[in-house]
Order: structure tokens, then sequence, then C-alpha cells
């Protein structure tokens, strides 16, 4: 056979230290009568296989059109209008041991075949709404065979048992009856499997869960993020974990990315984050969090102000309004942006850059930042 | 299902009887009655009937028992399955409606048919194209359609026809098929009239069924299942057609019951306008001559066919969308 070398796609030698999934300055925005929304403005993050990266940060701020813009899933309306995604994809979507090559996916048309094939078989969503992601008409049985099918050669008798194979490795009871269930039989905890178990259903190598966990109680969200690590352990499954919520962070996360207005404002291994945080914004986060010892009926600080409406967003760094360390005429002067303040972690804030972008030499900001916090 | 079914068709007696009082009521309503009207036409070309003909033909149609009397007759008669005489003809009703239910049947399934088999992709089109020209283009002409009144319509269509075609487009069948007994012939005959009534009849329920087709679609191209679908691989086609559309079309459904009726009656002045032979005009002149048996014959069989046709709704809609059929189950 012979090898055509797509120009996109390099050669699959060695990619083992690349990482599964890399985003560079992503920018996606909504294009409305109103105006611009600039709801993802320049986001760059790695993810290496088999690790978790957890994106936080309030809503609204431009996580989940990061991940549609990375599957190229986008409204009508928003554009990706900058940046690289670039993913490690297997040439047999599906195969473990499938040899590999480096897909642009930002290169891509949303609706190609090759772009579709990717969707589902090598990256799965979770989407934000686990209860309506199931069509109510059809079974849950069907929705997930028809993955199956769609990405596999298998046939419809195959592919129903590995439905049912994959509804009893997200612990379901009784998943040759559950199968054909309709969404709205189920109760809150079984639809959030059954919706992990469509994900899973392909064996991709990269899951976005896009807050999973926030429609449902807490011991089922207790069991269903149990669930979601061992899943990832066992397969050794990269997860993108999204959520408003630090504390589940915690939980989950090998790398933490701390988003604001559709910018990072901080990323790093979540040790870093939890332990040295250096951006006021995520100490706000942090503060913000209920510890283990905190009694529950103590009110917890919340950041000041609330977010900027889409439409006018702050000039200059986009949390100045709210931020405690803020700088006249420097923060809302210009941008600040990303600088490495200690090895794998990055701060983009002016009390450790440069207007120019370089790191501030003196480490008297981040100190300062982080004596007034305590 | 089954009891859900059942349930449905114990209804249909009672609500038949409630509708049989109302149809009463109303061809029973006008001031006068038949031979009062009768008697003035005949008066007006100058001849006359003599009180004992008046009285024997008052007695004949019970003209002279008071109007609940009349009314259980009529029921009696009704349960029996005789649809009593005609006063104007003189001939069974029954057989007068059945002269012509077969073409207006046929016009109705043609009409319906055609309104389904347009509004459906067209809806689809310009929901899933929404904003663009053509999407615009159906819009105005939706809002058209719904405005013109149909017999308008038909008298526009047919001046057309016939002042840049030459082509004369009344009725049904050319005149020498008029009276000529059914055969292939005359069945291409049918087909070669059919599409212009077909067209003017069922081209508002299409504009309005386009509009709501458009709409449910939008709805539901906005729910997260369709994310969910898109996020799976499907295409664009694939998921269109399997998720929403198949959701956009369930309110479609629940609207045939009250299109059936609407079908056969709609087509009244259409009918009239176009000189069709169906239903439509018999109705308009046993109402206008208080015909009344005949009249309240034909309004019977409407209110029979709404009741028909909202449950052939609700047990698709029930097979259709498993919400409701294990709701009910
Ligand atoms: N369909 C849309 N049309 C217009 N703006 C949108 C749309 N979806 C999201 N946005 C805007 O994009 C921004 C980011 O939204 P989103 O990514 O959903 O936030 P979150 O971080 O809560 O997931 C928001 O400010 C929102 O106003
Ligand atoms: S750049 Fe200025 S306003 Fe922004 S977070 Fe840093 S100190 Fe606060
Ligand atoms: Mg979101």
């Amino acid at each position: 056979m012979v090898t055509q070398i797509h120009p996109l796609i390099k050669p699959a030698n060695d990619l083992t230290r690349e990482p599964l999934l890399r985003v560079e300055d992503l920018k996606a925005y909504f294009f409305m009568d109103e105006g611009i929304v600039r709801a993802v403005d320049g986001v760059s993050f790695d993810v290496m296989p088999g690790k978790v990266v957890g994106i936080v940060g309030e809503s609204g701020c431009g996580k989940s059109v990061t991940m549609k813009a990375i599957l190229q899933i986008l409204e009508a309306g928003a554009k990706i209008v900058n940046g690289k995604v670039t993913l490690r994809s297997r040439i047999h979507h599906g195969d473990p041991n499938s040899a590999e090559e480096l897909i642009e996916l930002t290169h891509l048309h949303p609706n190609s075949r090759q772009m579709r094939r990717i969707r589902g078989a090598e990256i799965a969503l979770i989407p934000q709404e686990p209860m309506a992601a199931f069509s109510p008409v059809h079974t849950v049985g069907n929705q997930i065979m028809e993955t199956i099918l769609l990405h596999q050669d298998v046939s419809k008798k195959e592919a129903r048992q590995i439905a049912i194979d994959v509804f009893r490795a997200v612990g379901i009871s009784m998943p040759e009856q559950r199968i054909d269930s309709y969404s709205w039989q189920l109760s809150g905890g079984l639809r959030q499997r059954a919706i992990i178990a469509m994900a899973l259903s392909c064996n991709p190598r990269l899951l976005i869960a896009d807050e999973p966990t926030t429609a449902i109680d807490v011991t089922t969200q207790a069991q269903i993020l149990k669930l979601l690590r061992k899943l990832q352990e066992e397969r050794q499954t990269s997860i993108i974990f999204i959520t408003h919520d630090l504390g589940v962070i915690a939980q989950m996360a090998d790398e933490v990315v701390v988003m604001y207005l559709g910018m990072v404002m901080e990323k790093g291994s979540a040790m870093k984050i939890f332990k040295d945080a250096q951006h006021p914004y995520t100490q706000a986060l942090l503060r913000s969090i209920p510890s283990v010892q905190s009694h529950p009926r103590v009110k917890l600080p919340t950041i000041a102000g609330s977010i900027a409406h889409p439409f006018n967003r702050p000039k200059g760094c986009p949390f100045h309004p709210r931020c405690t360390h803020f700088m006249r005429g420097v923060c809302d002067a210009s941008q600040p942006h990303l600088v490495e303040v200690d090895e794998d972690h990055f701060v983009s804030c002016f009390l450790y850059s440069e207007a120019d972008g370089t790191k501030k030499m003196t480490k008297t900001g981040a100190a300062l930042a982080k004596e007034e916090s305590l | 299902m089954l009891r859900y079914i059942l349930q449905r068709l114990i209804l249909i007696p009672i609500l038949l009887i409630i509708f049989s009082i109302m149809v009463f009521a109303l061809v029973q309503a006008p001031p006068g009655d038949f031979l009062t009207s009768y008697i003035a036409t005949l008066a007006s070309t100058g001849s006359s009937l003599n009180q004992e003909t008046i009285a024997m033909l008052e007695h004949q149609f019970g003209l002279d028992q008071p109007v609940h009397i009349q009314y259980l007759r009529w029921m009696q008669n009704l349960l029996r399955g005789d649809l009593g005489l005609s006063l104007e003809y003189q001939l069974p009703n029954a057989e007068l409606i059945n002269d012509r239910l077969g073409l207006t049947l046929i016009l109705a399934l043609f009409a319906f048919v055609f309104t389904w088999v347009m509004a459906i992709p067209i809806g689809i089109y310009s929901a899933t194209h929404r904003n663009t020209i053509l999407d615009y283009l159906v819009t105005v002409v939706n809002y058209t359609g719904v405005a013109i009144p149909n017999f308008m319509l038909a008298l526009i269509l047919m001046w057309f026809a016939y002042s840049q075609f030459g082509l004369s487009v009344t009725g049904l069948f050319s005149r020498d098929f008029e009276q000529a007994p059914w055969s292939i012939a005359k069945g291409i005959d049918l087909l070669k009239h059919i599409w212009l009534p077909m067209i003017v009849i069922g081209l508002a329920g299409t504009a309005r069924l386009t509009r709501v087709m458009r709409a449910n679609l939008l709805d539901e191209l906005n729910k997260p299942y369709i994310v969910s679908g898109r996020a799976r691989g499907l295409s664009e086609w694939q998921l269109v057609m399997k998720y929403p559309v198949r959701l956009a079309i369930n309110p479609l459904v629940s609207t045939i019951g009250w299109y059936l009726p609407e079908l056969f009656s709609g087509s009244l002045i259409v009918a009239t306008v176009m000189n069709l032979q169906n239903i439509g005009p018999l109705l308009l002149r046993s109402l206008i001559n208080q015909d009344m048996y005949l009249a309240g014959a034909i309004l019977m069989i409407y209110c029979f066919l709404a009741i028909i046709g909202t449950l052939i709704s609700d047990i698709l809609l029930a097979w259709l969308d498993p919400r409701i059929r294990m709701e009910k189950a």
C-alpha cells in the first residue's frame, strides 16, 4: 500500500512525547446583530495522554464554547477566528494498537468526513445538559448503537452487545433491559451513567466532560466522579473536565486551567494551583470553595462584582474591575500575557509580567498578592 | 395503549349525541322551514300549493310536530342508519350524499397528500436554511397562502389558466366524461382536472403546516440532543432527519383531527366556484333551501369525521411518541 502523506499530517514516527491534544491561541467569536461576542479569546493548553485536565471558571467564561470549537460543532453564527488545534489521532480509530498521526483539526472542514470520524471515535463529549442529551423518542440503546455503527465495522447485533457491555462497565445493573429504555424512564444517576456509556462506546482517547455533575445530587455526584476516575485509570483515557467548581477539580484533575472571559488566567499542575495559586482570580476562586473543615452553614466569601457583559468586555486585564490588586494605568491599559512563573506554571497578570509581555524579574508582586490573600 | 383507545371509543357515542343536538338546533334555527320557503318560491313563479297538499307534506316530514319530537324522530332514524329524505330532491339523503362522497373523498385525499408532501420538506428546508433568500421567499408565500381566501385563489387561477392557456379548468371532468360510467379513461380525465382544485383547497393548509413545521423544527434544532448527536459524529443530514424532524412531526399529526373535516367543508365555496361535483355545493344548497334533513345528515357526517380524525391523530401520536404511549398505557 502506498502511504499518502497528507500535508496536514505528520508522518507517524515518534509521537509518544507529543500531547494528545494541543490547543494554541484559540479564538472563537459569535457574530451577532448586536455585536461580536469574544467568547473564546486566545486559549492555549495541552492534554497529555492519560491525564485529566480541569478547566475551571465562572459560568459564561467560555468553557463550553472552547470545547465546541475543538470539536468544530459551534452554533451557526460562531466562528473560529484564530488558533490551532492539533490532535494525536489513531489512524484506525478505536484500535488501541493503531499507528498515530498528527491532525490539525482547525484545518478540517467542520462537516468533513474526517472531522466527523474523529468526533465520537477519538474525542467524545459528555454534554453539559446530560438530561436532555438523549432524544426523548428514541431508546438510549438506539442512540448508543447508532454511534457504534457509525464508527465501527460491526453488525447490529454486535453493536447491541457492545452497548450492553459498556452499560455494564459504567455500573448499570440489568443492562440488557435498561438498554431498551427511554432516557426519561431512567433516574438522574442512571441517565448520567448512560451518557458516559454513550461517550465511551467507541473507545475514544479523549473524553470531554462538560459540567457532568452539575444537575445531580451530591451523593450521585460523588459516585459519578468516582466512576469517571476509575474508568479513566482502567482505560487510560485523557479527560478534559469542565466545571465551575474548584472543589470538584481538586478530586479529578492532574492539570488545571483557570479561565476568565474567554482567556486563560492561570494554568499549571493541580498541585501548583491548589497550593501556590498566583493569579488574583484563582486566589479569589479558592477562597470561595467550602473547605472540608469549614462549617457548611458558614457564608463563603464570594468574588466581589459580577462577570462583565460579553459585549463590553473591560479593556486591559479582563479581571481588573473586580481585582483587589488593580493597578491604575497598568491593568486597564493593556492585556497581560501568560508568563511561566515556575516550572509548568503560567500566570497572566501584571503582578508577574511587564507590559511588553516579559516576565517580571522581581518576585515582589507575587509575594505581595499571596500575603494579602492569606 | 389498548385501554387508551377503548377510552376514546367510549367517548364517541356521547360526543355524537351532543353534536347531533347542536346540528339539529342549527339547521332548525332559521325562521320558517322548507315548506314556507318552498311556497314562497312557488308563489314568486305564480303557482301555489293547496292547503291539503301542504298539510300532507307537513305531516309526512313531521314539520307539524314540536321541535323536540322532530329531533327525537330524526335521531331514531339516524340510529337505524336512515338519513331521511331530502325535502327538495324527494330522494333519500343517503343516495344524494353517496353519489358525491366518492369524489369528495378523492379530492380531500389529494389535497391532504399535497399538503403534507409539500409542507414537510419545505418546512425542513426553511428551518435548516434559516434566513436565506429561499427561506424568506417561503415565508412570504406562506403568509399570502394563509391570507388569501381560497375561493379567491380559485378565481385567480381559473382566470389565469383561461387567459394564458385557453384552458377551462372548472369541474372535475371534461364534458364527455361527466355522465360516463367509471373507466380508466375517466380516471385519467379526473387526474387531468383534479390538480387545480387540489392546489386551491390544499394551499392554505400547506402554508399553515409549513409554518408549524418550520417553527417546531427550529425549536428542536436548539435542543441539547442535537449538540450531543453532532459531537458523536453524525452528519447534519443524518442528525436532522433522525431526531428533530421526527419530533417536529408529532405536533403536525395532532392537526389531522381538525384538518380532515376542514378538507370536506373548506371546499364548500371553492367547489361552488369551480363547479366541483362534491359534497360542498350540496350542503350549500341544502342550507339555502332549508332542506334541513339533508343539511343535518351532511353536518353529522362532518362531525363524525372530526371525531374520527381526532381519534386517528391521537392514536398516531401515541404510536409515534413513546412519552404519550407509555403514560397512557
Ligand atoms: N449560542 C450563543 N450565541 C451567542 N453567544 C453565546 C452563545 N453561546 C455562548 N455564548 C456566549 O459565549 C460566552 C461563553 O459561553 P459558554 O462557553 O457557554 O460559557 P461556560 O463557561 O459557562 O460554558 C458567554 O458569554 C455567552 O454569552
Ligand atoms: S493584571 Fe491587574 S487587574 Fe488583572 S489580575 Fe493582575 S493585578 Fe488584577
Ligand atoms: Mg458551559
